[in-house]
């Protein structure tokens, strides 16, 4: 038995975005969606994290701090791009100061797309990226 | 033939007391969460976060930090060993008390700030339940007339007759104890950020899963002192005795999703007021009467 797929742990960081996303990952958390019936649990610690939900774009100031973080994480892990932003950089891609999606910072497991992502589909991304933990 | 009987009691007593803990906070985390009106997790779920978090990679600051909390763990093991072997309750004070200082130890050592704001906040959390345990045990001596945990099951009364207000004054620090709000101060077991989570901030892997599994065991040795006071030379007595541990680890959830976290002030005054009027008015009744 896989015990790491039952007990998924998130870590969330906002890059750059309009925060829809983000209201959108803390949806996940009430009592509609109830992402701990699968036990997630929104850790808050990078250090206590298998998955890093990133909403919004990577630009030159955060850059470090998303690869820190992912630095900071014990294997296994895996990362969540959630969002337009975090995928390709969206809306804010042309800006003068931004790089792109989460893929400009570190490696990314799953994009899960939407502007705003789904709750639905913000669940489903966590449960495909359940499978990338090995 | 009765080393054997005691191996194999020591045996039941490592294997039962953390299925017992575990299941308890399983119970708690879906009452918790039907509280929310949410689903929450399976029953199991605390035992796949700690075999989950026993296949993680271990990242430690501070190599110290790996032997104060197995220390812990160990020293928390050793007390509910005592607890249910029925020897002497001061013992399994001291020992557990050991086991709380370790445990501050180990997030002192891991160099954090805020691992050190949760040691130091554990030792103000110390401060807090430690009167009212050694108070509980002076009550006992003086009802049962000896500190063995196995004479409460000699008595021709419970010790709850004698020992009321020394028992609310107990179930207000056991919320300290069994980490729950507004007492969580120095690590709460909820999903949370770097203060909240304090000591535990620094812990991976390991370290975090025999905490996890030390916090089952301080659960069980918390609700073995409820169940002290309620059991007496009548088997019927163990029975009610449990139910009661379990309508006041009920009564605890509540209390958990009821009350915001306080600041350490609140927590330090409140629990010595409660300690010095509901201990002292019952060590005071014992020696009049």
């Amino acid at each position: 038995m896989k015990f790491n797929k039952k007990s998924p742990w998130i870590l969330h960081y906002d890059g750059s975005s309009c925060n829809g996303c983000d209201i959108e990952v803390l949806a996940c958390l009430t009592p509609l969606f109830d992402v701990e019936r699968f036990g997630a649990i929104n850790t808050g610690n990078p250090k206590h994290a298998d998955i890093l939900l990133i909403t919004g774009s990577i630009n030159e100031q955060n850059v470090s701090v998303v690869q820190q973080l992912y630095e900071q994480m014990p294997h296994p892990k895996a990362v969540v791009a959630v969002g337009a932003c975090a995928c390709t950089g969206g809306i804010f891609k042309e800006c003068y100061n931004v790089l792109g999606g989460a893929q400009a910072a570190i490696p990314v497991d799953i994009f899960v797309a939407g502007c705003a992502a789904r709750p639905e589909a913000i669940i489903d991304g966590v449960v495909k990226a359940l499978d990338k933990l090995k | 033939m009765t080393w054997v009987l005691s191996v194999l009691q020591v045996l039941g007593i490592l294997i039962f007391v953390p299925i017992i803990g575990g299941l308890l906070t399983g119970v708690d985390r879906i009452i918790s969460a039907r509280m929310q009106s949410r689903k929450g997790p399976p029953l199991l779920q605390p035992f796949y976060d700690v075999f989950k978090l026993l296949k993680k990679e271990a990242t430690t600051v501070n190599h110290a930090t790996g032997y104060f909390v197995t220390g812990s763990v160990l020293f928390n093991i050793l007390t509910v060993v005592l607890f249910c072997m029925g020897v002497d309750l001061l013992l399994c004070i001291f020992a557990f008390t050991l086991g709380c200082v370790l445990f501050v130890l180990a997030g002192y050592s891991s160099h954090s700030p805020y691992s050190f704001v949760g040691s130091e906040r554990e030792l103000i959390q110390i401060m807090c339940y430690e009167p009212m345990i050694l108070i509980m045990a002076f009550g006992y001596y003086r009802v049962v007339e000896s500190f063995n945990v196995g004479d409460a099951f000699t008595q021709n009364a419970p010790a709850i007759v004698k020992l009321p207000l020394i028992f609310l004054g107990l179930v207000y620090v056991l919320t300290i104890k069994l980490r729950k709000s507004p007492f969580d101060l120095s690590m709460s077991h909820h999903g949370h950020q770097e203060i909240v989570k304090g000591i535990t901030t620094e812990l991976t892997g390991t370290s975090l899963a025999l905490l996890e599994i030390s916090h089952w065991f301080e659960t069980v040795f918390a609700l073995g002192l409820v169940y002290l006071f309620f059991v007496y030379s009548a088997p019927f007595s163990w029975a009610v005795a449990a139910a009661i541990c379990l309508v006041v680890f009920f009564l605890e959830i509540i209390i958990d999703n009821g009350f915001a976290r306080v600041k350490w002030k609140f927590a330090l005054t409140s629990s010595w007021i409660v300690i010095i009027v509901t201990g002292g008015a019952n060590l005071m009744y014992l020696s009049l009467f």
